[in-house]
């Protein structure tokens, strides 16, 4: 009983130590809100498999620094719309004492967060929202995009796919911002790079049949079917791409965005062949396939996606710029130390954060391998080419970013 | 030669394509007019039992090594054994009530059934591949048809006029439509008519595992794969009368080849134009295209 009393005494005299060593820190911890798609279309690639690379990055941090830092992981689900992302993002700031939001797929809700983010000075690191705008127009002090966007894409596949001959393309559009955008990048990357773009479907978002779209861009008589779409649209498109013999007829897939999850789903069956471009694989040195492992432990086996790795690393970064500076309640200030701290983890290297709160690291053109070329399970991709950090992203100066002077 | 500055090729192509889907439609809507019409269960759950089929086939193969043609006979088996489980232990309770708890009862089943296969498999899907039997395709000149389309529409139109032709045409069918319109008197001839019922549900159930195992290798099966279709089923189920069997297997293949057509005239209005043909019609037969005003 007196050794109980003594334990607990100490535990609590430890505890207010901590508390004023850390009085900057708000209520004494650093509190993250992992705002995601738990249940739709993007939980797989993103969802309860951020919320675990969060709480690995906590664990990570604490053990590798001996850092101090109490932190505290809360997760939601914001349904892919824009109201339910800002209402959380409200509640958890104002009632809940949240300090950074991260992962926030889908770019609409993406915007919206930022919104709420920008006028609470707190901080936004977005690993899996997509639209470029994010660090062009619609720039902001407090939000850090890490780890890929559509110019990205667009520039990575797009160029490649045109330099080894596949000069004319029609585009499968997913008919919202994302995919509008997606293939407008993609368009005047190809034209650009001497090619032709011969027409496009916009296709609602949700359809399950693509057949009818898919046989137009068999009459189109394109070399390249470009995907601009996501999640379950590519797959669809992709399965039914196959079924209707689009490949075979001598045309080549190229998926815009496409996530390791995506290509499991789709088996490598159907999915050999197809190009993508991805900043992050986990069988691509052995820093991220060793941490990869301990992900899939955790995570039922399944390997991250990209949007993951970059929800580990994100937050990491964000870590240790609220340890550097002691505090956390001002949020523009510490997207200011982000940017001036040089970025160093196992998954994406060496890197910097941008003025605009673009992350910069390269990116790499990928090729699906075929079943036989697979050795083990999730060895899906091979390496085709590597673009270098800083041609990956954007210049600075094309962004119209209004941070950059 | 071109139609509206379409090329007739073109256009051949997409009215194919709108049958194959309509098939679907058919299907899916015929079971749930056969659940309406005969026992007045407006069942919201119809896209999670066909959602079911799907992963029974899935679930066939690759725990038990059952190819597609067992998955064809033993998923809607298994999956309708489900429905008349919940129709014994649930649904049958609320037939006194208003239409309007069935509808609730089951919604919040599909909203359950889905959580728990979500939970389970995720949600981007697993892959399912074509019976290699009908793998390939035809080259009909205009467009390239996968077989395995092709016996998509063959199977779900003998599919769709058996049921009828059993409903419409023989004693069985008669003893069923009876029984809706006066249970007590049916039963009073000697006919379970509660077991009559429960098979009829299970029936129902069955038809949308059927479709099921057929979208398995066209789709992903995923968890939400009946939630996606299940709006435009009902709204196919409205405009052809609740509860008609041939106004669902009529309009399920004509939607589809409305559908075909917006698909390749203005795609964007592609998964809205049968909503709006549902409006015009409840305005102007509130009853629907083959239902019977009550």
């Amino acid at each position: 009983m007196k050794r109980k009393l003594l334990c607990s005494l100490i535990a609590g005299i430890g505890l207010a130590a901590g508390g004023l060593a850390h009085a900057e820190v708000s209520g004494g911890v650093v509190k993250i809100g992992v705002l995601s798609d738990m249940s739709g279309p993007y939980a797989d690639l993103s969802g309860p498999g951020s919320v675990v690379a969060a709480k690995m990055a906590a664990e990570d941090y604490v053990k590798q620094t001996g850092s101090k830092l109490k932190i505290e992981i809360v997760s939601g689900d914001h349904q892919n719309k824009p109201d339910v992302g800002s209402s959380i993002t409200r509640k958890w700031i104002d009632s809940e004492g949240v300090d950074m939001i991260l992962d926030v797929p889908t770019s609409s809700v993406m915007f919206a967060v930022a919104e709420v983010v920008k006028e609470k000075n707190k901080v936004l690191v977005d690993s899996t929202g997509g639209s470029s705008d994010m660090t062009g127009k619609s720039c902001n002090a407090n939000t850090v995009h890490w780890t890929y966007d559509t110019w990205m894409l667009a520039h990575g596949t797009g160029s490649a796919v045109v330099k080894s001959g596949g000069d004319s393309w029609f585009f499968l559009t997913a008919d919202y911002a994302f995919g509008h955008a997606l293939e407008k990048d993609t368009s005047e990357v190809v034209k650009a790079n001497g090619g032709k773009v011969l027409g496009s479907v916009k296709v609602p978002l949700g359809t399950t049949d693509f057949s009818s779209f898919l046989l137009q861009a068999q009459g189109s008589k394109a070399k390249i079917v470009g995907l601009a779409n996501a999640g379950n649209d590519t797959i669809n498109s992709i399965k039914q791409a196959a079924e209707f013999g689009i490949v075979k007829g001598g045309q080549k897939m190229a998926g815009l965005l496409v996530f390791i999850s995506d290509v499991h789903g789709l088996g490598l069956q159907t999915a050999q062949g197809l190009q993508l471009t991805e900043t992050f694989y986990w069988n691509q040195d052995d820093g991220a396939r060793a941490w990869s492992k301990r992900f899939g432990e955790r995570h039922g086996g399944k390997m991250p996606t990209s949007a993951q790795a970059g929800v580990y690393a994100g937050m990491l970064h964000y870590l240790k710029a609220v340890d550097a500076l002691q505090e956390d309640a001002d949020g523009a200030k510490v997207v200011a130390e982000m940017k001036k701290l040089p970025t160093d983890d196992p998954l994406f290297g060496k890197g910097v954060v941008r003025e605009d709160g673009r992350k910069i690291h390269p990116a790499y053109l990928f090729e699906v391998k075929t079943p036989a070329e697979s050795k083990a399970p999730w060895d899906y991709y091979k390496l085709v080419q590597t673009i270098p950090a800083d041609q990956a992203f954007r210049p600075l100066k094309d962004g119209n970013c209004p941070l950059v002077k | 030669m071109d139609i509206f500055g379409i090329p007739v090729q073109a256009l051949m192509g997409q009215l194919l394509i709108g049958l194959i889907n309509g098939s679907f439609y058919a299907l899916l809507s015929l079971g749930l007019a056969v659940i309406f019409g005969l026992l007045n269960i407006i069942n919201f759950a119809h896209g999670a039992f066909y959602m079911m089929g799907a992963f029974g086939a899935y679930l066939l193969l690759n725990k038990l090594g059952l190819n597609y043609w067992w998955a064809l006979l033993l998923s809607p088996i298994i999956v309708g054994a489900v429905g008349v489980v919940l129709e014994r232990t649930m649904l049958k309770r609320l037939y006194q009530l208003d239409h309007l708890y069935g509808l609730l009862l089951t919604f919040g089943l599909a909203l359950i059934i889905q959580g728990l296969f979500r939970n389970e498999f995720g949600s981007s899907g697993l892959p399912y591949a074509i019976p290699a039997q009908l793998s390939g395709g035809q080259n009909l000149g205009f467009m390239f048809l996968p077989n395995y389309r092709a016996w998509v529409i063959v199977a779900s139109l003998i599919v769709c006029l058996l049921t009828w032709y059993v409903i419409e045409h023989t004693r069985l069918g008669g003893y069923l439509r009876a029984a809706t319109e006066n249970p007590q008197l049916v039963q009073a001839f000697g006919i379970n008519v509660p077991r009559m019922i429960t098979l009829t549900f299970g029936f129902g159930v069955g038809l949308a595992a059927l479709a099921g195992v057929m979208a398995a290798p066209i789709y992903q099966v995923g968890p939400l794969m009946g939630a996606d279709l299940i709006i435009v089923v009902f709204a196919v189920v409205v405009i052809g009368g609740m509860g008609s069997i041939m106004g669902a297997i009529v309009t399920g293949f004509g939607l589809g080849l409305v559908e075909g057509l917006t698909k390749v005239f203005y795609p964007e209005a592609s998964t809205t134009v049968i909503f709006v043909i549902m409006t015009i019609v409840l305005l102007l037969r509130p009853a629907g295209l083959f239902g019977a005003e009550k």
